[in-house]
């Protein structure tokens, strides 16, 4: 499971640690977010924002090494800022897969509780709980007491 | 109220931590118990192509624990310590063999929700942002091609 190339992964690992990096601060959050609706210029990104363009074009040039957004090459000064959606998903891609196992992992458990749901139920009486001595059951009890 | 009926994660830009979060048709005893005996724990830890032997396991504070889950003939083996069980937590450390140099601090909690239900806090962290998400990737391999969520639960958090 950890059998990834290791040049694949000390490449990846470089750049999700800087887009995990320029995710950190809140203002570049919330400019990320933005750019999901669309290209916008520096201009557009900084009006909501009580702070100067200049330290708004300081949170775009952290995104910017992150990989998270490239600017336009238009001529002039309204180059468009855009978003790399697929250097997101590649985090949030891996993100999900984890939780997605996480969650798999979870429902087994969910069986298992209930099974035991079962157990405790019937192990109050002797009788039940003989005819119910399956290997499994028995573990089950035996566990009660670790 | 918020419910978890599915697991929610959160994966803290600034800390090298992952939270996850479950609610359970449960009691914390049960989950609680689902942790600590091995027979139970064997039973769900592993994915379903994956069969998990204990090799030892002291369920106590101070205690220990080996497992081995193999998976297409290979055999990967993971090991900690319990450093803490009690009622409603279980503080522990976990190792992958195979990078034994990284050892993950993780912190389960069990918090009663009433009418049986209990939800799970379980904290993993771990000793650089790198390696957790070394962990966020491990296993991708493995994992079919589930296609891309959007936009993501981590924007969510400061965004939306």
């Amino acid at each position: 499971m950890f059998s990834s190339t290791k040049w694949l992964r000390s490449v990846v690992t470089d750049q999700l640690s800087r887009v995990f990096a320029a995710l950190a601060d809140p203002t570049r959050r919330d400019i990320v977010a933005r750019l999901a609706v669309g290209d916008a210029s520096v201009g557009q990104l900084a009006a909501p924002y009580a702070m100067s363009v200049q330290a708004v074009s300081k949170h775009l040039r952290v995104l910017e090494d992150s990989g998270l957004v490239s600017r336009g090459s238009d001529t002039g000064h309204r180059r468009p800022v855009h978003l790399e959606a697929e250097v997101l998903d590649l985090m949030t891609g891996w993100i999900e897969r984890y939780r997605r196992r996480a969650e798999q992992r979870y429902r087994r458990l969910d069986a298992v509780l209930a099974a035991m749901d079962e157990t405790d139920r019937t192990t109050p009486d002797p009788t039940t709980s003989d005819r119910t001595g399956t290997g499994r059951t028995g573990l089950t009890e035996e566990g009660a007491a670790p | 109220m918020t419910t978890f009926a599915e697991a929610a994660i959160e994966a803290d830009p600034t800390l090298p931590i992952i939270r996850i979060t479950r609610d359970f048709a449960a009691t914390p005893e049960q989950l609680l118990r689902a942790h600590t005996d091995p027979e139970l724990f064997a039973r769900w830890v592993g994915p379903d192509a994956t069969s998990t032997k204990i090799d030892y396991w002291d369920a106590r504070t101070g205690g220990c624990w080996r497992y081995v889950a193999s998976h297409d003939g290979q055999e990967y083996g993971f090991r900690g310590t319990f450093h803490e069980v009690r009622p409603d937590r279980i503080v522990q450390t976990f190792t992958f063999e195979g990078e034994p140099d990284g050892v993950a601090l993780e912190t389960l909690r069990f918090e009663p929700l009433g009418d049986g239900r209990t939800r799970l806090h379980a904290q993993s962290l771990v000793d650089s942002i790198e390696g957790r998400d070394a962990w966020l990737r491990s296993g991708m391999e493995t994992g079919v091609n589930e296609g891309y969520a959007k936009l993501d639960r981590l924007l969510a958090d400061g965004a939306a």
